[in-house]
């Protein structure tokens, strides 16, 4: 063995906890329809990002799935564009063009090299303005999202999701209700024009862009959509509805008499982020559940083999959030794979965790953190949720600073406060 | 243009570093020449499972993952038919406790029975979960077996059945170790906020005084040419009929891969590619359709697959699919076309370039194909193909007698 290399002991390394972490500051410009915009000018490839944030999620929406029909078929064509003509347009430029249906959020999401981008603006101008909502792609859409929702139902990991929200939240609030085939079949043209109009056209909007930007994007925002009459982010607006929990806490399924897993989902509600509790909880969560060397991947992964990845995680909402805990578990220790989550509860709650344990969260929780900040797009993703969750940069900060002082003591009264078996919604789907 | 250096240690490992200081982190990259084509088709899967083990401890870290999260590092890997890659990210400061912890397991692993057992079981999970759980999850198992009477592509990484990862035993586990895990048959990159200099000293430091093992030498048969068409009908408790169709394209290397390539973008690329806009919008035969390929390093398949709408008959969906092949290799494409498809793949590569992590990735997969320096290459060789290439090209591919034909019908799906 050659004595001059040491494999025993590990180098010495700088504790992140020790470095100083700075989110690169996002620029704030207003339109002249007032709405605003935030950009990061960052990176070194001719690469950018533009998000267009809607306030036009399921939550606005008066008959079920019409939100995220309006939101799909936005590009499917304009007065002056058939939905062919918009995707060549957009294909053409190597550009992709997103869409995505949130509980309160509805976005638009460009992806493009910063040198076409003035040859894809008056596209998106043209949708957010003029989509007219063809009866033919109306119908195509039905049938297509119909069938698409076939072979999801057929899945247990699908059915067990929109599942578990229904039952911690109910099945009339935005975030637990889902759309049946039923609800497809009675979709029309008529239900999508009044709320295109309403929360697109006229809608109230945010717009987030990051990348290497050309000098010329707040004139080329202006111009295409800085004109149209959209309107500003309502900050005051309260994103809250009325809890309607399932009665039953426990529930099992069977989608599928033949099949070898069940999705497990087991979940609470919790606070939104202006909660104080919120980001040390996400210290905790990560302890649990929150990445690799966590309580629950140690223990039901990597020590009992039930399961290639168990998860916790605190749902991405504005109004409330949750507390989740997913895993796709042998469906023979499926009974054992639940008992071992409440172990890891209790744990948690019985013994404070050991300094080592907690500093090597850190540390990882403030890599991760670092390795996150070196791209554009992850950085406006941070801005993003700063700002549609009404808080600054101040919150980051925090954040960081709870990651590098949070106790042990600490987070064993928060386990004893929110990870009560009681207090869970279990859900197995075979 | 990406920037990097490039040295050989006397024990045979290849090693590159490419400096960006524009991200405060440092990636290593470690690349293993070995993948599921390696397998002994008795025992396939191995592999993969085998990546698992890798962070089982190694013969002076017990636990891999502990020291790596104090520095503030991620890792993961993944193994392919082809390579076995594994990579982490970390603050550049810590770099040396990636080269610590990748170094140890290259030179040899605990090999634990209790890892062995555990992952064994993980893996068995993450069969089901990808494969027995899902519907159409056995349409690859079938579909290769079809396609491939020879070469080692005719089974998926996952492996061919579960009884195979079961049956692994620690026996297996080192013989594998020590024939392809060693320096002589690995790429390391490292990337990122990094010195070249101090870098290559830590380098000798950490890999220079592992053994460098023996080359390993694959002989692996080529797939002989396909000569007659091949079919298969499925039966399954599905909720939609389903078509798949494959041909055998070229090699990564060959100009022929990308041709095959920018084919893929002009039949699949988009919502205004060939199959979508004829077949989903104006046929409305199929409710979703998709044409790519898998970026094999040997012969690969060219697909195209999609479900069809509720109603429309198999033959009738696949007729439609023929007509637009056929139409292809009367007309070919367009000059407007050949752009578009040239457009969306600059944009491709330009996203791609945009990581560190990538960038090191694919260093070590072009290092793996004969040369780094290839990976500067690509731009160029997706902008020499010509619209007479992509008309002779779909001509050559899109011969029946070089087409795998999979019909997957949902059982009882003529009644709804």
């Amino acid at each position: 063995m050659d004595v001059l290399v040491d494999r025993k002991t590990a180098p010495s390394i700088k504790l992140p906890v020790d470095f100083t972490i700075e989110l690169p500051v996002a620029r704030q410009h207003t339109l002249s329809n007032g709405v605003e915009v935030y950009t990061l000018d960052m990176g070194t490839e001719d690469v950018l990002m533009l998000n267009i944030v809607f306030f036009a999620g399921n939550a606005f929406e008066n008959k079920k799935a019409v939100a995220a029909a309006t939101n799909y078929l936005l590009k499917n064509g304009t007065s002056k564009r058939s939905a062919f003509d918009i995707s060549e347009q957009i294909d053409y430029y190597g550009a992709h063009l997103n869409r995505n249906c949130y509980s309160e959020t509805a976005e638009l999401t460009l992806h493009c090299l910063g040198k076409h981008l003035d040859h894809l603006l008056p596209v998106i101008g043209e949708i957010i303005s003029d989509s007219v909502f063809p009866a033919d792609e109306v119908e195509i859409y039905k049938q297509n999202a119909s069938q698409r929702l076939k072979v999801n139902l057929a899945k247990s990991e699908f059915v067990a999701n929109r599942l578990i929200d229904a039952h911690v939240y109910g099945e009339q609030h935005p975030y637990g209700k889902y759309n049946n085939l039923e609800d497809y079949a009675a979709l029309q043209r008529e239900d999508l024009l009044p709320f295109y109009k309403e929360h697109y056209q006229q809608g109230e909007c945010v717009i987030f862009v990051s990348g290497k930007l050309p000098y010329t994007l707040i004139s080329l925002l202006d111009k295409y959509i800085g004109s149209l009459p959209l309107r500003p982010r309502n900050k005051a607006r309260v994103l809250q509805w009325p809890l309607q929990p399932a009665a039953e806490k426990k529930t099992e399924i069977i989608n599928d008499p033949d099949g070898v897993q069940a999705a497990i989902r087991v979940a609470r509600h919790f606070p939104n982020r202006h909660h104080p509790d919120f980001q040390k909880v996400m210290v905790l969560n990560t302890v649990f559940g929150g990445f690799f060397g966590s309580r629950l991947m140690a223990n039901i992964r990597e020590d009992k083999g039930y399961t290639y990845g168990i998860h916790s995680y605190l749902l991405n909402y504005i109004g409330d959030s949750g507390w989740m805990i997913s895993t796709e578990a042998g469906r023979d220790v499926s009974k054992a794979t639940l008992k071992e989550i409440y172990h890891e509860m209790q744990r948690l709650r019985n013994k404070p965790v050991t300094e080592e344990e907690l500093m090597m969260t850190r540390n990882f929780m403030l890599g991760s953190i670092l390795g996150d900040l070196d791209g554009p797009f992850h950085v406006i993703g941070r801005w993003k949720n700063l700002v549609l969750n009404n808080l600054d940069e101040g919150y980051f900060y925090r954040g960081i600073h709870i990651i590098k002082t949070v106790t042990a003591k600490e987070l064993q009264e928060l386990a004893n406060k929110y990870l009560q078996e009681e207090a869970f919604y279990e859900l197995t789907v075979i | 243009m990406i920037q990097f250096e490039k040295f050989t240690l006397p024990n045979g490992l290849r090693v590159i570093i490419h400096e960006d200081h524009s991200t405060p982190m440092a990636v290593v990259n470690v690349l293993y020449d070995v993948g599921a084509k390696d397998e002994d088709p008795n025992r396939t899967g191995f592999a993969h499972l085998f990546e698992h083990l890798m962070f089982g401890g190694s013969i002076h870290i017990p636990d891999f993952e502990t020291p790596l999260q104090m520095a503030g590092g991620e890792n993961n890997a993944y193994t392919t038919n082809d390579l076995t890659n594994y990579y982490i990210q970390l603050p550049a400061e810590n770099l040396e406790t990636g080269l610590w912890l990748e170094s140890d397991r290259m030179l040899s692993l605990a090999f634990s029975e209790k890892s062995l057992e555990v992952q064994r079981k993980v893996v068995m999970e993450e069969f089901k979960e990808h494969y027995i759980n899902k519907p159409y999850g056995d349409v690859w198992f079938k579909m290769r077996e079809m396609a491939y009477k020879v070469h080692p592509y005719r089974w998926q990484t996952i492996g061919k059945e579960l009884s195979h990862i079961e049956h692994a035993q620690l026996s297996d586990v080192k013989n594998f170790f020590f024939k392809h895990y060693n320096p002589v048959n690995a790429i390391l990159v490292i990337g990122g906020h990094v010195h070249t200099s101090t870098v290559m000293q830590q380098v000798e430091k950490w890999f220079g005084d592992i053994p460098a093992g023996t080359k390993y030498n694959r002989s692996i048969p080529a797939e002989p040419p396909q000569q007659e068409e091949r079919r298969m009908e499925v039966r399954a408790n599905v909720p939609l009929d389903a078509l798949y169709k494959c041909w055998h394209m070229d090699n990564r290397l060959h100009h022929g891969y990308y041709v095959a390539d920018l084919i893929t973008e002009v039949l699949g690329g988009g919502g205004s590619s060939r199959l979508y806009q004829a077949l989903v919008k104006e046929k409305q035969l199929f409710s979703n359709i998709e044409c790519y390929h898998f970026g094999s390093v040997d012969s690969g398949l060219l697909t195209i697959e999609g479900k069809l709408v509720k109603g429309v008959k198999m033959e009738d969906a696949e007729k439609a699919v023929n007509d637009e092949l056929e139409k292809l290799k009367q007309e070919g494409i367009s000059e407007k076309e050949l752009e578009k498809t040239k457009n969306r793949t600059e944009a491709t590569l330009a996203f791609e370039d945009m990581s560190v992590m990538t960038r090191a990735n694919n260093l070590a997969f072009y290092e793996l194909l004969g040369d780094a320096a290839l990976f500067n290459q690509d731009r160029e060789k997706y902008f020499s193909v010509t619209r007479d290439d992509i008309l002779n090209y779909s001509r050559k591919i899109f011969d029946v007698k070089n087409s795998n034909t999979l019909c997957y019908f949902a059982e009882n799906g003529s009644l709804n």
